[in-house]
C-alpha cells in the first residue's frame, strides 16, 4: 500500500466546515469515491468481456459510507473492509494496481492468484483480507486490537464494515459482544442497503431499528445518512474519534441502497422501482458532488480534471496488469503451511 | 515428584508465558478459576493480564486469536471441550488455515482441544476431532499420548508459525504420570516406535496408544511380538516410520478412538495400501469407535471405544489372516 492517510488527513470531520482539515477530508473523500466508481466501472467491463473470472462485486451507491470510514483511519490502524468497500479500501491505502491485480489474478498481486476480487488485503499493514463468511472479521479486528493493547500501543482504531444481512450471523454477534466486553476501540459500520442479496429486511430481522442493538451490546450507536457524504463523514468521524480516545466500541448504522446487483451477474430486479426513486435511491456520488460544489470546496473543472486523471490511471493500469504473468502451476508451492514441511532454505523436504 | 499429563500442559503454558511475551491464553474460565480442568491454574495470578476469560463465543475466541497472531502475538485458545470447537470451526478452517496461503502471513495460533471420551462424558463432551481439522490444508494436528509429549509438543506448537490444533486427551489428564519433564523431544512430526516387535504393527495415537500397549503386552504372553507406533502428530503424518514398521512386520492394525469414516485410521491404511502394498502379508485392518454418538453410560461407552480387549481381538484376527 502506498498512500495511507497521514494523521493530519485523518482528523475528525466537522460539519460546520470550520475545523482544521475538514475541507481537505471532504475533498479527498470525494476524489476517492470518484476513483472507486471509475475503477469499478472498469472492473464491470473486464468482467463482461470475460477477462475477470468468478465474480465482480460493486459498491455503487455505498461509496460515501465506505469512504467516510477509510478516510478517517490512519497508518497503524486496523481495517477489515467487506464486499462493497472499494472506496474505503482506496482511502485506507489500497491501490488501483492491487485491486486490478487481484481481480485479474496476477501473480504479482498481493493474493498472487490464490484468492481474488474482494478477498484481498495486506494483513501485515493492518489491512485484513476478508473471508466470505459474514461476521468473521469482527473478532479478527478485535484480536489485532488486543495485540496492540498488549504492546501498549494507544490511539489505535480498528474498523470493519458489514451489511445488514451479515448482522444476522452468530459470528457478528460474538464479535460485537467480545468487543464490548473488552472495551476495544473498534468501529463497526453497518450498511443497511435493504436487501441481503435478494432478501428484504422484513425477512432478515425483526427489531424496529437496527441501531437499538448497540444498546443491547452496551456500546455507543450512531446513525448516518448512508448516501450523504457530509453526514457520513461527520458521524463516522465522530465514531472513530470516540473510539480512538477511549470511548469503546462504536456501532454506526446507515440506511442506503445498493445501486447495482449483489454482483454483476445479478440484475437486482427484486429492488422495487419505488425504492429506487425514493431519497434512499439517490446516488451518493451525485449528492456529494452537489454538496461540495455548493460549499465551493471543489469546482467543476477540478472534477473533470480528477476524472480524466483517474480514468487514465485505471486504463493504463488495466493494460499493464492484463500483460502480467498469470500464476504458474509449475511454480506454485502447493502447500498451505508457512513452515511445516519446509527446511530452512524454504524447499520441500519430501 | 510426580507430574500428570494435565500438569505437564499447565507447566508448558507457564513456561511459554514466562519465556515469550507474545504468548497469551484466552478461553472460558481460564482466568482466576484456572480452567474447567485446571490446565491454567494459578497462571492468571502469575501472569497478570495475559490469561483472559472469554465470553462463551468459540467463533470469536478463535477470531481474536487470529487477529492477534497477525499482529505478532502467539495466542493459545482453550476450548473447554473439543466438542465445542465446532462452534469455532469456521474461524479455524476458513480463516486460520487459509491465512498463510492467501496472504503470505503466518498464523501462529494454538487451539487446545480437551478431547476424547471419559466415563459419563456422553455425546457432547467426548468427541475426537482430529480428522476433521486434519482434513483442511494448513492446520497442524497434534495428539500427544504421553506426559512428556504433552509438555514438549505443546511448547513446540506454541513456537510453530503455523496454526496448531492440539488434541489433549481428557482420559489421560489424571491417569498418566511422569517423574520429570524432558528438555529434549523427538523432531517435529516424527512418530515414535513405542514398543518394537516383529509380528504385527499397531499404529495408534493419543489415549489409544495405551490400549494398544496393553494389548501388545497381553499377546506377548502368547508369544506374539507386537510393534506399537505412536503417531504423536496426526498432521503432518509420518508415513516413513509407519511404512518402515510395516516392512518389518507385514501386518497392520490402526486403532483410533474417533469414528471410522474419513478418519486418521483410514488415512494411515490408504497410505500404506498405496505406498507399501507389497510390504503387507495380510489386508490392513482398523479398529475405531462404533458409528454412534459417544454414549453416556460407562457400560455402553466402554464398548463404544476400542479397548485393550478389543485391540487384542482385532490383533488375533489379523495374525491369523
Amino acid at each position: 500500500m502506498t498512500k495511507g492517510a497521514s494523521p493530519e488527513q485523518s482528523m475528525t470531520y466537522d460539519r460546520s466546515g470550520t475545523g482544521r482539515g475538514t475541507r481537505e477530508i471532504a475533498r479527498r473523500a470525494f476524489r476517492t469515491m470518484l476513483e472507486a466508481r471509475i475503477l469499478e466501472e472498469k472492473l464491470a467491463a473486464l468482467y463482461r468481456s470475460g477477462k475477470i473470472v468468478g465474480g465482480v462485486f460493486l459498491g455503487r451507491g455505498q461509496e460515501a459510507l465506505s469512504v467516510a470510514l477509510g478516510v478517517h483511519l490512519r497508518r497503524g490502524d486496523i481495517y477489515a473492509p467487506l464486499i462493497r468497500d472499494q472506496a474505503g479500501r482506496l482511502a485506507f491505502g489500497d491501490t488501483i494496481l492491487d485491486t486490478l491485480r487481484t481481480y485479474l489474478g496476477s501473480s504479482l498481486g498481493p493474493m498472487r492468484g490464490r484468492d481474488g476480487n474482494i478477498h484481498r488485503g495486506r494483513p501485515s499493514e493492518g489491512y485484513h483480507a476478508m473471508i466470505s463468511h459474514l461476521g468473521a472479521m469482527v473478532s479478527t479486528v478485535c484480536g489485532s486490537l488486543i495485540a496492540k493493547r498488549f504492546r501498549g500501543e494507544t490511539g489505535i482504531v480498528g474498523a470493519t464494515c458489514i451489511g445488514e444481512g451479515g448482522t444476522s450471523t452468530g459470528s457478528f454477534h460474538e464479535g460485537m459482544n467480545m468487543a464490548a466486553v473488552e472495551k476495544l476501540p473498534i468501529v463497526v459500520v453497518v450498511a443497511n442497503n435493504q436487501f441481503s442479496y435478494s432478501t428484504p429486511n422484513d425477512r432478515q430481522f425483526a427489531c424496529s431499528d437496527m441501531l437499538i442493538r448497540a444498546q443491547g451490546y452496551g456500546i455507543t450507536g450512531r446513525r448516518a445518512i448512508g448516501n450523504d457524504l457530509i453526514d457520513c463523514l461527520e458521524v463516522i468521524g465522530a465514531a472513530v474519534a470516540a473510539a480512538r480516545s477511549g470511548g469503546g466500541p462504536q456501532l454506526v448504522v446507515a440506511d442506503l441502497l445498493r445501486l447495482v446487483g449483489h454482483g454483476e451477474h445479478d440484475d437486482a430486479s427484486y429492488i422495487p422501482a419505488s425504492m429506487k426513486e425514493s431519497p434512499l435511491g439517490r446516488d451518493c456520488l451525485t449528492l456529494a458532488k452537489e454538496a461540495l460544489l455548493k460549499r465551493e470546496w471543489i469546482s467543476d473543472a477540478e472534477i473533470s480534471e480528477w476524472q480524466a486523471t483517474v480514468e487514465k490511471e485505471v486504463e493504463e493500469t488495466a493494460t499493464k496488469v492484463l500483460r502480467e504473468p498469470a500464476p504458474d502451476p509449475a511454480e506454485e508451492e502447493w502447500t498451505a503451511f508457512s513452515v511445516v514441511g519446509k527446511n530452512l532454505s524454504g524447499e520441500d523436504e519430501q | 515428584m510426580s507430574i500428570t499429563y494435565l500438569e505437564a500442559i499447565r507447566l508448558a503454558q507457564q513456561r511459554a508465558l514466562a519465556e515469550d511475551p507474545r504468548v497469551f491464553i484466552y478461553g472460558q474460565d481460564v482466568g482466576a478459576f484456572g480452567g474447567a480442568f485446571k490446565a491454567t491454574k494459578n497462571l492468571a495470578a502469575e501472569f497478570p493480564g495475559r490469561v483472559l476469560d472469554s465470553p462463551i463465543s468459540e467463533d470469536a475466541m478463535v477470531g481474536l486469536a487470529i487477529g492477534a497472531a497477525i499482529e505478532g502475538m502467539r495466542p493459545i485458545v482453550e476450548m473447554q471441550f473439543a466438542d465445542f470447537s465446532t462452534c469455532g470451526f469456521n474461524q479455524i478452517v476458513n480463516q486460520a488455515a487459509t491465512l498463510h496461503y492467501r496472504t503470505g502471513i503466518s498464523c501462529p495460533i494454538v487451539v487446545r482441544l480437551p478431547s476424547g471420551g471419559t466415563p459419563g462424558g456422553g455425546p457432547f463432551h467426548s468427541q475426537s476431532m482430529e480428522a476433521l481439522y486434519a482434513h483442511y490444508p494448513g492446520i497442524v494436528v497434534m495428539t500427544p499420548a504421553t506426559v512428556e509429549d504433552a509438555y514438549t509438543m505443546l511448547l513446540e506448537a506454541i513456537a510453530l508459525d503455523d496454526p496448531v490444533v492440539f488434541c489433549e486427551h481428557k482420559f489421560l489428564y489424571y491417569h498418566l504420570k511422569a517423574d520429570k519433564l524432558p528438555e529434549e523431544a523427538l523432531p517435529f512430526g516424527k512418530a515414535r516406535i513405542t514398543r518394537p516387535g516383529r509380528d504385527a504393527t499397531v499404529v495408534a495415537y493419543s489415549a489409544m496408544l495405551h490400549e494398544a500397549l496393553a494389548a501388545a503386552e497381553e499377546l506377548s504372553g502368547d508369544g506374539y511380538d507386537i510393534e506399537v507406533v505412536d503417531l504423536r502428530t496426526v498432521k503432518p503424518i509420518d508415513t516413513d516410520t509407519i511404512l518402515a514398521s510395516v516392512a518389518r512386520t507385514g501386518r497392520l492394525l490402526v486403532v483410533s478412538e474417533a469414528w471410522p469414516w474419513g478418519g486418521v485410521a483410514a488415512e494411515v491404511i490408504a497410505r500404506v495400501a498405496a505406498e507399501g502394498f507389497g510390504l503387507l502379508d495380510a489386508p490392513p485392518q482398523r479398529l475405531n469407535a462404533r458409528e454412534t454418538p459417544v454414549p453416556y453410560h460407562p457400560a455402553l461407552w466402554g464398548t463404544h471405544r476400542p479397548t485393550a480387549s478389543s485391540v487384542v481381538n482385532s490383533l488375533r484376527q489379523l495374525l491369523e489372516l
